[in-house]
């Protein structure tokens, strides 16, 4: 089976806005991590583009695990001083993936925000003669 | 129980078809249920009905009917 998975996902940001509007701090404390709401909520304009691309992120990396059972804070978008997201799992997610490699890309345009992310499953290590 | 998983439904399903009267074992896939929406519908069944599915049940099986909901909304208001 080849090394390489990958997963992608399109959400509306406007759809995004009217979770948080329904479903307030339920929806941001049950789908993203401490961090991932304190930096979305850093900047209130671009607060509901940031949780868009995360859980699109989130759904992204869910396919490409290609796994089910996996909490959405099992799946963390960090993301460095350059700006560069990158992903962190952890419990069941990063179970799911102990010998890969992720990456992510994260995009948002008008009312939609779209994120990629490549699994590289490194191959087992071949037995000592 | 039924009917307030399909008002959930017809309120935060953004179904193609009409959430009062799909059958209970219609895909909801494929009636448009989108991953974003089985977020909302799952955050409105957790309010309405005051439980919290755990991680090993968010999966499409659990959400692909009204049926399957109901199912597994017995399961976890048995066992609050």
């Amino acid at each position: 089976m080849s090394g390489l998975r990958v997963g992608i996902d399109l959400v509306q940001l406007s759809r995004v806005a009217e979770s948080l509007a329904t479903f307030g701090d339920r929806f941001l404390t049950r789908v993203f991590t401490p961090d991932e709401v304190a930096y979305a909520t850093a900047a209130p304009s671009e607060t509901v583009s940031r949780l868009a691309a995360r859980l699109a992120a989130k759904e992204a990396a869910k396919k490409a695990l290609s796994t089910e059972g996996i909490g959405w804070r099992d799946i963390e978008v960090r993301r460095a001083p350059s700006g560069a997201p990158s992903l962190r799992l952890h419990g069941a997610a990063a179970a799911a993936a102990p010998d890969s490699d992720l990456a992510v890309s994260l995009s948002h345009e008008g009312d939609y925000a779209t994120a990629v992310v490549v699994m590289h499953l490194r191959p087992a290590p071949s037995p000592t003669p | 129980m039924t009917d307030k998983i399909r008002n959930i439904l017809k309120d935060h399903g953004r179904l193609s078809k009409d959430a009062m009267t799909i059958a209970d074992d219609a895909d909801l896939y494929q009636a448009g249920l989108t991953s974003h929406a089985s977020v909302n519908v799952m955050l409105a069944l957790e309010g309405e009905f005051e439980v919290e599915f755990p991680d090993h049940m968010l999966k499409r099986s659990v959400f692909e009917s009204i049926a399957a909901m109901r199912t597994a909304l017995t399961e976890l208001t048995a066992s609050a």
